[in-house]
């Protein structure tokens, strides 16, 4: 299987500050790939690199083919307002004769089942609705990879699950190639074939692990698997790994002496 | 109908007082609105050439000069607006042009254009251009970095960018500058048509002035206020149709 996406000892710096660290790996062609890694460890950095919003100060970005689109986090800012429904999806396409652009635009708006909304405007439609727009967008693109920021960090739990079971079947019946960075293991375990997990700041690679799960998923019986709970603990373990953080630390004293207080009570 | 009614209300009680206090008053500068809409009929539209020579050149000029000052005004407040850089080297030119009265330019375009309606467009221009010019550099800053990364991973092309994205983020702000320019382009107008020139509605005002006509002035006057309304009126009525891809809320906020 060839490979989407190659990146080779990719590294970027701020000033003094080291975001992310020498990270190599590749996507391979119809993979989903999750990035998981703790909060601030330069996942946003990773994703600008390789969008190529910001050029990287040392390593090598290949994409094997002319572009890639982003479903950012925040689809209220990422969605035009002036535009409709279908004006947003037909965004990236106006280089293309009209026909072909609305062909385009309502195959896509079908795919995520949105076709009775296409004339509506973004700021209508619920939040869920709204990240079906952006990925809409990202899929009549037709992009040689797929790349989502917190795609579903910003709607609620039952919208969330709903928008993770479209995105795998999205991607299922039309072999796109996803890079999911996120910072949520569960969501990683679930959607991902791979999931690559990153320490915190510098980000370097911790683990690459594959998916031992098969690939239809299903919300109930996928979450209860044993894989799903054996990978997500070691996933969980895997980014406390090295370096404890604060609140670990506070919230055992918190346990000692409350535990200390009710001895000493009784 | 009602609401019209209730809006009305006090303007027209208003007229109403006056008419009454003109007629028992009979001083003639303060002549009463019924016999100032008299005269304003005589002269406009028994006489149209006074229509055709003053009231519609007058328009012509601030309707030109608006225009032009709004298109300079976008384009370079939107080129502005999107360069840190250039900003910077013009802000303080910038903020140094708006501060200068414009009516004071009057003699220096006096001498540039003679009289006429190159100096009189040349005076509108200069000074309603900011207001436009400094809404366009605000409305094109506050396009969102998410809506700035979109259109850069999407690589749309120049023109896109340019007019799908920073002109309609930037339109509420310009809309709001080009309402203000429209106000301040009659302003400038009378102001120029009182100062120099040989024909408009503020050169009519001034000459029934001195011809003694006081009804006439008012005239004048209540023309001009009309043209003021109107024209904000029209204005509104194109921002309304143009914005109207605002999330309601807002839209609310705005009223």
């Amino acid at each position: 299987m060839s490979n989407m996406l190659e990146v080779a000892d990719l590294g970027h710096t701020y000033g003094d500050y080291e975001a992310i660290g020498g990270l190599t790996f590749d996507v391979r062609a119809g993979e989903l790939v999750c990035v998981v890694g703790p909060s601030g460890c330069g996942k946003s950095t990773l994703l600008r690199t390789i969008s190529g919003l910001i050029k990287p100060t040392r390593g090598d970005v290949r994409l094997n083919g002319s572009h890639l689109a982003v479903v950012f986090q925040d689809y209220q800012r990422s969605l035009f307002p002036w535009l409709t429904v279908q004006g947003n999806v037909e965004f990236p396409l106006r280089s293309l004769p009209r026909a072909e652009r609305r062909k385009r635009a309502a195959e896509a708006l079908e795919w995520v089942g949105l076709t009775a909304a296409a004339r509506k405007r973004p700021w209508q439609l619920s939040g869920g609705m709204q990240q079906r727009v952006a990925i809409a967008r990202a899929l009549a693109f037709r992009p040689a990879l797929l790349l989502m920021d917190e795609p579903f960090a910003s709607v609620d739990a039952q919208t969330r699950f709903e928008l993770e079971d479209l995105l795998l079947r999205v991607r299922r019946e039309h072999d796109t190639t996803v890079l999911v960075v996120t910072h949520d293991i569960d969501e990683s375990v679930y959607l991902g074939d791979r999931i690559l997990v990153l320490s915190s700041s510098p980000a370097r690679l911790v683990a690459n692990l594959e998916v031992p799960l098969p690939a239809e998923r299903d919300q109930v019986t996928t979450r209860t698997a044993d894989g799903f709970v054996a990978l997500r603990s070691k996933v969980a373990r895997l980014l406390n790994v090295g370096k404890p953080s604060m609140d670990v630390e506070k919230w055992a004293a918190a346990e000692r002496e409350s535990l200390s207080e009710t001895v000493s009570s009784s | 109908m009602n609401k019209f009614l209730q809006r009305w209300a006090v303007f027209a009680g208003l007229v109403a007082v006056w008419e009454a206090l003109g007629l028992l008053a009979d001083d003639p500068f303060f002549p009463p609105p019924s016999e100032i809409a008299v005269a304003a009929w005589e002269w406009w539209v028994l006489e149209p050439e006074n229509l055709t020579d003053h009231v519609l050149p007058s328009i012509g000029r601030l309707l030109a000069a608006w225009a032009i000052a709004s298109v300079i005004g976008v384009a370079l407040g939107l080129l502005l607006g999107r360069s840190d850089r250039a900003m910077e080297y013009a802000n303080p030119l910038l903020v140094f042009l708006r501060s200068i009265p414009p009516p004071a330019l009057v003699p220096v375009f006096l001498l540039l254009f003679k009289v006429g309606t190159s100096m009189q467009v040349a005076t509108i221009v200069f000074g309603v251009i900011w207001p436009v010019l400094l809404n366009s550099v605000d409305g094109a800053r506050s396009v969102d970095v998410t809506k700035v990364d979109t259109s850069a991973v999407f690589q749309i092309r120049r023109a896109q960018w340019v007019f799908g994205v920073v002109l309609p983020a930037a339109s509420p702000k310009i809309f709001a500058g080009l309402r203000v320019s429209l106000s301040l382009s009659l302003v400038l107008m009378v102001i120029s048509e009182l100062v120099a020139a040989d024909n408009g509605i503020g050169w009519q005002l001034m000459q029934a002035q001195r011809d003694f006509d006081y009804t006439r002035m008012w005239a004048g006057v209540v023309l001009l206020g009309v043209l003021g309304y109107g024209l904000n009126t029209a204005l509104l009525a194109v921002e309304r149709r143009a914005l109207a891809w605002q999330p309601r809320s807002r839209d609310e906020q705005h009223a």
